[in-house]
């Protein structure tokens, strides 16, 4: 007698606990193994770039909090340097030297949230998680006490920042980041060897270099296949010249070494935030500018390296006080150009780590 | 390589689309929102028997919520329900993904007229006696995206909504007020309505 | 430090292999006949090592649309931005990268659903953030809304 066998396509979310956001997999299994793969999105398109047309400059700067909501001041970063350049701004020294600490505070705050759900994911299910979630209350009460807000900032402005940290955020940023290290080495020493995680997570999605490269992948994905390329060092913005960090990469490209690179990058980004802190002149933390911002017609493109990967906006001015174009870079949306290839031939458990561990954010891919 | 499929995917994307033309079509009013504990407030001199306080503490300090999670204001929810803010000692910390086993569901994040079909089954597929709580500015009123040709002015539309917590998005602790305020709202909600 | 480019050097180079595909050049930009954007696009990766594509994007100027591509070379670490422009305001289109560089799949299909602008030789070319079936492309000047405050805005 024979046996008459079809592939079954499943859909998985929208709402799901282990996505990132509203992402949805229409996925085809022969069996338990995967055969091909459909992600769908646009579940939280707002238009953000339509509506951007339709405000000055600097009503758009809480619009780019709400792309990348786990990293807030690097959006708001990109932006601010991109009007900048379109329109010849001058930042002063001290508003560079916290631009710098925000960023890299945030970066810590970033990779916390995406090593911990990764873990979650696999199957730690929430102890990963609440343990980075402790670090991250403390960075997050940090920007508190700098603008007011816990998630998305507006902090940056065009020709620096907002305003000055109050006089208790030093000593509070420097207990911070004396304790920090032996916080990851007490992740490293439970997670990192841990049998579990080595067994779901080595050899599993390897991305090799040529294809990361090919298909415009960046950021902690792009270092875990071994490319050495990271814009604060091959194209370094604002001051990132002037620290001594170095920038981790994996080897083969799996799940367990874009983990690593995330942890390592952890490591960097303490560093640099005490040497920014020794190094931080007293002075202004704004350039006048006038308002409305009128830059002159022209067109510029600025990229940073945010956590997720290059950060991009490009900017076109016809002149007047709203933007032509406003266009943003994402690099969540463009890291998931692979996903397809990485999960063909893996079971459906694999599928969500592999997912997890490109770490991406909806408010981000969809815009 | 050609894989035989039982249905076509773009049937299937042709079919949806119809769908969040239909909702978007149908979704011209609010719901009125679910008021009938206020008028409780004049009703005051009513006794409790002891069964009903039993299961009103029961009902009350029992939520269990379902994640729906679009957009930023999860991130608030989930700082919520960590370990500074705890929402366990409300006896919520049993956060369902599946609406079957959730009583509560919590809207945290911006609404598009593509997610609006996913978001009205998810709450259908709960079983009375349910609760929403529309969490943030953009459900409220669709927010900072007020006026975009996909974001959905208010949830109200779609789903009934029986408590709003305003925000952009708002702090754990008023997340926590949120949750007391329905807390207050279940008590008042009879068991037998005495009409 | 990435070195952008001079437009005018990238463009005479291209013009010795392709002579009749460039249409002028800027400081930083090369532009390029939209029927000659795949053989130019190819002359750039495999001549100048462009490997990888950092990203497409497309604006609408009235009468005319234009498609933008910001490149980036690692091995070298310089950066050139290669335009064309479109003039068909029916039906736009423009052949597609994506076989040169796989980054260009999704954002094509994102340009096409915002702008209208389809891309020959992609193979899936359908709506990606908007539903199926949606009228219209947003991001087009032609495209109106309803700001809150009153007014209508393009």
């Amino acid at each position: 007698m024979t046996l008459e066998t079809q592939p079954v396509v499943l859909n998985m979310g929208p709402q799901h606990p282990s996505t990132h956001g509203v992402f949805r997999m229409r996925v085809t299994f022969d069996g338990e193994v995967i055969v091909d793969f459909e992600p769908v999105f646009g579940y939280l398109h707002r238009g953000i770039e339509k509506l951007a047309e339709h405000k000055t400059y600097l009503q758009n700067m809480p619009y780019t909090d709400r792309l990348d909501y786990l990293a807030s001041m690097s959006n708001n970063m990109a932006y601010a340097m991109a009007v900048e350049k379109l329109a010849g701004i001058e930042v002063p020294e001290r508003a560079e030297y916290l631009r710098v600490i925000m960023a890299e505070l945030m970066r810590l705050s970033s990779h916390l949230v995406g090593v911990g759900a990764l873990f979650n994911d696999m199957g730690a299910f929430m102890t990963p998680f609440l343990y980075m979630y402790r670090e991250r209350e403390k960075i997050l009460d940090l920007f508190d006490m700098v603008c007011g807000q816990r998630l998305t900032y507006n902090y940056m402005r065009f020709g620096g920042v907002s305003q000055d940290i109050p006089e208790e955020f030093m000593p509070t940023l420097r207990r911070f980041i004396d304790d920090m290290p032996r916080y990851i080495d007490e992740y490293d020493r439970l997670l990192a060897e841990n049998e579990i995680v080595l067994a779901r997570s080595k050899g599993v999605g390897i991305l090799p270099a040529e294809k990361a490269i090919n298909a415009s992948v960046s950021g902690p994905v792009l270092r875990g296949s071994g490319v050495k390329w990271d814009i604060r060092k091959s194209n370094p913005y604002s001051i990132y010249d002037r620290f001594d960090f170095d920038i981790p990469t994996g080897t083969v490209g799996d799940v367990y070494d874009r983990y690593r690179v995330r942890v390592e990058e952890m490591r960097q980004s303490v560093r640099i935030v005490k040497q920014a802190m020794e190094q931080i002149p007293e002075g202004e933390v704004r350039t006048r500018v006038p308002t409305p911002l009128k830059p002159p017609p022209g067109e510029a493109y600025v990229s940073i390296e945010a956590p997720k990967g290059e950060l991009g906006f490009y900017l076109v001015s016809d002149g007047s006080a709203k933007p032509y174009r406003f266009k943003i870079r994402a690099p969540s949306f463009i890291n998931l150009t692979v996903l397809r290839d990485l999960v063909l031939g893996w079971k459906l458990a694999d599928a969500i780590i592999i997912f997890g561990s490109i770490d991406i954010c909806m408010g981000e891919v969809d815009r | 390589m050609e894989i035989e499929k039982a249905y076509s995917l773009s049937d299937y994307d042709k079919r949806e689309a119809a769908q969040i033309e239909a909702l978007k079509a149908a979704a011209i009013e609010p719901y009125p929102d679910p008021v009938e504990w206020l008028e409780e407030e004049i009703k005051r001199n009513v006794l409790l028997t002891s069964t009903e306080h039993l299961i009103d503490l029961g009902k009350r300090f029992s939520v269990w919520p379902n994640t729906f999670f679009p957009a930023c204001c999860a991130f608030e929810v989930i700082s919520a329900a960590a370990s500074r803010f705890d929402f366990s000692r409300f006896g919520m910390e049993v956060l369902r993904p599946s609406p079957r086993q959730a009583d509560l569901m919590i809207i945290a994040g911006t609404v598009t007229w593509k997610l609006a079909p996913a978001m009205r089954r998810v709450y259908d597929q709960m079983a009375e006696p349910k609760w929403v709580i529309a969490m943030g500015a953009c459900t409220i009123s669709g927010g900072a995206f007020r006026g975009s040709y996909s974001v959905v002015p208010g949830i109200n539309r779609i789903v009934p909504v029986d408590v709003y917590i305003p925000g952009c998005p708002p702090r754990p602790e008023g997340v926590i007020n949120g949750f007391m305020t329905l807390h207050r709202k279940i008590a008042k909600d009879k068991l037998i309505k005495k009409d | 430090m990435t070195k952008t480019l001079s437009g005018a050097d990238v463009a005479r180079q291209i013009g010795e292999q392709l002579p009749d595909a460039v249409t002028g050049s800027d400081e930083t930009t090369v532009f390029v006949r939209s029927e000659a954007i795949l053989d130019a696009a190819r002359f750039l990766k495999e001549y100048l090592d462009f490997d990888y594509l950092v990203s497409i994007s497309a604006i609408d100027f009235v009468d005319h649309f234009d498609v933008v591509y910001h490149l980036c070379s690692f091995k070298n670490n310089y950066s050139v931005v290669l335009r064309t422009r479109c003039d068909d305001r029916d039906s736009p289109s423009v052949p597609s990268v994506v076989s040169l560089w796989q980054g260009a799949d999704l954002q094509e299909r994102e340009v096409y659903d915002l702008m209208g602008i389809s891309f020959d030789g992609h193979p899936n070319m359908k709506r990606i953030v908007l539903w199926e079936g949606y009228q219209g492309h947003p991001l087009r000047k032609d495209f109106i809304l309803d700001v809150p405050g009153g007014g209508k805005a393009t």
